[in-house]
C-alpha cells in the first residue's frame, strides 16, 4: 500500500540505474542516514555509542571487505583478522611518525598498505581455488600476527607489545584518543562506513564488479569472454584488503583505543566470515545486517536477564547466551540459507503485494 | 513458507525490542558501594578466573553481613562475564560504570590497558592489583590507576634474587641460563625488559620463550627447553598454559625446584593436572596459601554457613582464591580510608581515589581484619601507586602450597628509574601532564 512502485516511471538512463530506483527506498535511505549522522549522536549514550553502534559500524566495514573479495568475487579468506592488523599497525606507526598527517587520510592510507599486503597474500588464488585458497589465507592471518608480535618495530618498542591510539583532531574536533567523546569517535566510523559502503555498491554494479561476479560463477567461462583471472583476482583481494584495512585502523583507533595481536586473532577473521554468510553472499546490505546480528544480538541476550530482573549466575547466563545465539544462527541459516538481506528482499517483494497479495 | 514469516517476524521484534533491552543506567549512589566485577567463569581462563572471583564475593559478602558493609555503608557488586577477553570485559565496564562504579578490577592487563585510558575521564579508579601496566606505577602520570603490592617489573626482580640466594649468590648467576616461558600477550611480555636488564647486569644467559595463546600445544616451546637445558625457568602464564607447562616440564624431567611460576601461575588448577609430575614446584605469591587466619575462619561462620558462599568451602585457600581476598580487601581498605571516618554515606569516586592514594596498611591493621600474615604490609604515596611489595615463593608438594622462603624484596634500585622513564612515555603517548605531589594534600 505504501510500499509500492506504480506510477514511477523511468525516463532517463540515470534514474534507471540508480542505486535505489524505488523513491520510498531512497528516502528511507536518505532518513537513516540523515538520523544517524545527526539524530543518533544526540540521543545515544556512551554506552549504546561505545560498545554497541561502533563496533557495529566498523565490523560492517570489515564485513563490506570480506564480501566483496568472497561474496562477489568467490574467494574464500580466513585472513580478514590479518589484514585488519595490518590497517591498525599501519595507521599507527603512520600516526606516530607524521603526526601532522590527517587521522582520517591516515586511515586510507593504512587501508592501502593493507592493499597491497593483501595484493600479496592474493597470488596464490590464481592457482589454488576453494578451501584450499582458505587455507592459503589462513597463512596471512598467522603469519601477520606473528609478525607483529615478534618485530618491536612496529609496536614502536613498547614493552608489552601494546599499540594505543594517540589523541588526534579533525577539524579541532578531537577523535582519538582517549579525550574523544564517544560522539566524535562514532561520527568519523560513520562517515568511513557510509563512504565506504557507497564506493562498494558503485564498485559492484559497475564493471569490476561484474567481472568479479563473472569469475565467481564460472571462472573458465568469464576468462572466455574476456576478463583476466589474474588482475581481477588480485584487484578483489587488494580492493578487500583495502576495506578490511581501514575497519582494522578505526578498529584500533575510534573503538578499542589500543590493541595488541590478540585482538586480530583467528577468531576475528571467524566473526567477519560469519557476518558475511549470515547477512548474505554478495550483498552490501547484507555486511550491514550480518554485522549487525553477530554484534548486536549478544548483547541484548546479555541484556534479558537483567532486564526482567533475573538473578542468574553469570557463568550459566554466559552459557545460556551462546546457546541461544547459536540456535539462532542455524535457525536463520535453515529458514535462508542466502542470509538476511535476502530475507529482507522477501519482506519488501511481499511489502509491495501487501494488503492485497493476489 | 511459514518458518520464513517466523524468522522475518522474530527478526521484526529483535529489530524493534533489542534497543529496549539495553540497560538504563540506576545510580545507587550514595546509599550503597557499588563495585563493578569483571569476572571470567567460562571459556579458557576459567580455570584461573574461577576461584578469584569466588574470593572477592565471598570478602564483600562476609562484610555485609559481619560489619554491615564498610562503615555502614552496604558493598553490592555485580559479575559481568568477560572471558578474558577484552572487547566483552569493554562492554561490561561501560555497561555497569553507569551504575556509579566506585572502582573496577579489570583482571586482565588487555582489559585494564583499555581502561586506563578511560579512568580519569570517567572519574573510576582502576585496581590493578600486580598486573597491567607496570608504567602505572608511577601515580605522578597515572593518578587514578593503583598497581599495588607489586608489579610485574618488581616481581622479575625478586625472582631473580630469589635464584640468587638459591643458587648462593647474586654473583652467582654470572653464565647460569634462566629461561622466561611467558604467554605471548601484553601481560606475558611485561616482564621482559627488566629481565634483560638483569640479565645484562648479572651476567645470566636469558632465553625468552613465548606461547601464543591460549597454550595448550607447547611442544616445540619444551623441546627448545631439552636443547636449551635452562638451570631455572621462569614462566609467566595464565589459564590453561600453566597446567600444560607444568605437565610437559615433568615428562622431560625437568628439576622442579628450579621451574618458578609468577604470581598467575602458581595455583592448585595449574599442579593437579599433572600429578606428582608437579612435586616440587614454585611460584611466586604475594598472599600466604590456606585457610589458617581469622578472615577465612570469619568467612565460614558469616558466608558459608549462611549458604551464601560464591563457590564450595573446601576449595577455599587456594592461593588464586586468596586472591581474590586479598583483592577484596585492598579494595574494601582503600574505600575506607577514603571515607575518612564518615559514616553512612558513600564516598565518591575522587574520595576513593584519594583513599587509595593515601592507603596505609599496616602490620596492626591486617591483625585487625584477621590477616595477620597473610600479606606484607602496604604504604600508598602519591608517587608510588605500587608500594613495590615483597614477595614470598611458595611450593608445590603434591597436596598443598607451602611457603619455603622468606619475603624476597625486589630490586627497587633497578625497577624504580625503569619505570619512571616508561611512565614518561606512555603518558606521553595519551598526552597526560605530571602533577607535582607536593601539592597533594
Amino acid at each position: 500500500m505504501i510500499y509500492r512502485e506504480a506510477g514511477q516511471f523511468k525516463t532517463t538512463y540515470a534514474s534507471d540505474q540508480a542505486i535505489f530506483p524505488i523513491v520510498q527506498d531512497k528516502w528511507l535511505v536518505a532518513v537513516a542516514i540523515v538520523a544517524a549522522f545527526v539524530a543518533v549522536p544526540l540521543v545515544a549514550n556512551e554506552y549504546w555509542l561505545q560498545a554497541v553502534l561502533i563496533p557495529f559500524l566498523i565490523y560492517s566495514m570489515a564485513a563490506i571487505g570480506l564480501n566483496l573479495l568472497t561474496g562477489y568475487a568467490g574467494q574464500l579468506s580466513l585472513g580478514t583478522g590479518g589484514f585488519m592488523a595490518v590497517g591498525g599497525y599501519a595507521a599507527f606507526k603512520l600516526t606516530t611518525a607524521f603526526p601532522w598527517i590527517n587521522i582520517l587520510v591516515v586511515f586510507v592510507l593504512a587501508g592501502v598498505i593493507a592493499a597491497l599486503v593483501g595484493l600479496v597474500f592474493g597470488l596464490p588464488s590464481l592457482r589454488i581455488k576453494g578451501f584450499y585458497l582458505a587455507v592459503a589465507t589462513l597463512a596471512a592471518q598467522f603469519f601477520l600476527i606473528w609478525l607483529f608480535n615478534k618485530v618491536a618495530w612496529f609496536t614502536n618498542y613498547a614493552s608489552s607489545g601494546t599499540i594505543t591510539a594517540p589523541p588526534r583532531t579533525v577539524a579541532g574536533v578531537m577523535v582519538t584518543g582517549p579525550l574523544a567523546t564517544a560522539g566524535a569517535r562514532y561520527v568519523a566510523a560513520l562517515a568511513l562506513v557510509a563512504l565506504g559502503a557507497l564506493v562498494a555498491k558503485n564498485l559492484v554494479r559497475g564493471r569490476i564488479g561484474r567481472s568479479w561476479m563473472a569469475i565467481r560463477d564460472r571462472d573458465i567461462a568469464a576468462e572466455i569472454i574476456g576478463v583476466r583471472p589474474l588482475r581481477t583476482k588480485l584487484l578483489a583481494f587488494a580492493i578487500s584488503s583495502f576495506y578490511c584495512g581501514v575497519a582494522g585502523a578505526a578498529y584500533v583507533f575510534l573503538y578499542l583505543g589500543s590493541a595488541e595481536t590478540g585482538a586480530f586473532d583467528i577468531a576475528l577473521s571467524f566473526l567477519v566470515l560469519f557476518m558475511v554468510i549470515i547477512g548474505g553472499l554478495g550483498s552490501i546490505l547484507g555486511s550491514f545486517l550480518g554485522a549487525a546480528f553477530i554484534v548486536l544480538v549478544p548483547i541484548f541476550l546479555t541484556n534479558i536477564p537483567h532486564l526482567l530482573h533475573l538473578s542468574m549466575p553469570v557463568a550459566l547466563q554466559k552459557q545460556v547466551e551462546l546457546m541461544v545465539f547459536g540456535g539462532l544462527i542455524i535457525f536463520f541459516l535453515i529458514v535462508e540459507p542466502h542470509g538476511l538481506a535476502r530475507l529482507w528482499q522477501i519482506t519488501k517483494e511481499k511489502l509491495r503485494l501487501w494488503p492485497f497479495p493476489h | 513458507m511459514t518458518l520464513r514469516t517466523c524468522a522475518i517476524a522474530l527478526l521484526s521484534v529483535l529489530v524493534a525490542a533489542g534497543p529496549a533491552l539495553t540497560p538504563a543506567p540506576v545510580g545507587a549512589q550514595g546509599k550503597e558501594i557499588f563495585i563493578p566485577l569483571l569476572v571470567y567463569r567460562t571459556g579458557p581462563f576459567a580455570p584461573s578466573g574461577i576461584p578469584i572471583a569466588n574470593g572477592l564475593s565471598d570478602y564483600f559478602t562476609l562484610l555485609n553481613e559481619r560489619d554491615g558493609g564498610i562503615n555502614g555503608v552496604k558493598i553490592t557488586w555485580e559479575e559481568c562475564e568477560t572471558q578474558y577477553d577484552t572487547k566483552q570485559g569493554v562492554e561490561c565496564y561501560e555497561r555497569l560504570k553507569g551504575r556509579g562504579a566506585a572502582l573496577v578490577n579489570p583482571y586482565s592487563t588487555g582489559i585494564t590497558y583499555q581502561l586506563i585510558p578511560k579512568a580519569p575521564v570517567d572519574k573510576v579508579p582502576v585496581f590493578s592489583m600486580g598486573y597491567g601496566m607496570s608504567a602505572s606505577s608511577d601515580g605522578r602520570w597515572f593518578p587514578w590507576v593503583f598497581n599495588f603490592p607489586t608489579n610485574y617489573w618488581s616481581q622479575a626482580s625478586a625472582v631473580i634474587r630469589y635464584i640468587g640466594t638459591q643458587e648462593g649468590g647474586l654473583e652467582k648467576l654470572k653464565g647460569k641460563k634462566i629461561a622466561h616461558i611467558y604467554h605471548n600477550s601484553p601481560y606475558g611480555k611485561e616482564a621482559n625488559p627488566t629481565l634483560e636488564d638483569l640479565a645484562r647486569k648479572y651476567g645470566f644467559d636469558l632465553t625468552l620463550l613465548a606461547v601464543d595463546s591460549p597454550g595448550q600445544e607447547q611442544k616445540s616451546t619444551w623441546l627448545q627447553v631439552r636443547k636449551l637445558r635452562p638451570d631455572w625457568i621462569y614462566m609467566s602464564g595464565w589459564g590453561v598454559m600453566n597446567q600444560v607447562a607444568v605437565k610437559e616440564a615433568a615428562a622431560i624431567g625437568f628439576k622442579m625446584d628450579h621451574f618458578i611460576g609468577n604470581w598467575w601461575s602458581s595455583s592448585d588448577a595449574d599442579v593437579l593436572p599433572a600429578g606428582d609430575g608437579a612435586k616440587g614446584y614454585k611460584g611466586a605469591t604475594f598472599t600466604a596459601p590456606g585457610t589458617n587466619f581469622k578472615a577465612h575462619a570469619d568467612i565460614v561462620k558469616y558466608v558459608y554457613d549462611k549458604g551464601k558462599g560464591a563457590g564450595k568451602k573446601e576449595e577455599m585457600g587456594s592461593p588464586l582464591y586468596n586472591r581474590g581476598i586479598v583483592n577484596a580487601m585492598f579494595a574494601v581498605e582503600a574505600i575506607r580510608t577514603g571515607m575518612k571516618g564518615a559514616k553512612g554515606q558513600a564516598p565518591t569516586t575522587e574520595q576513593i581515589r584519594w583513599g587509595f592514594e593515601n592507603l596505609n596498611l599496616t602490620e596492626k591493621r591486617l591483625e585487625e581484619l584477621g590477616l595477620k600474615g597473610f600479606t606484607h604490609p602496604i604504604k600508598i604515596s602519591c608517587e608510588d601507586h605500587e608500594g613495590s611489595g615483597p614477595l614470598l615463593v611458595e611450593q608445590w608438594d603434591g597436596k598443598k602450597w607451602n611457603i619455603v622462603s622468606d619475603w624476597v624484596q625486589p630490586m627497587k634500585e633497578i625497577v624504580r628509574p625503569k619505570i619512571e622513564a616508561s611512565a614518561v612515555d606512555e603518558a606521553k603517548a595519551f598526552g597526560y601532564t605530571q602533577r607535582d605531589c607536593s601539592k597533594e594534600k
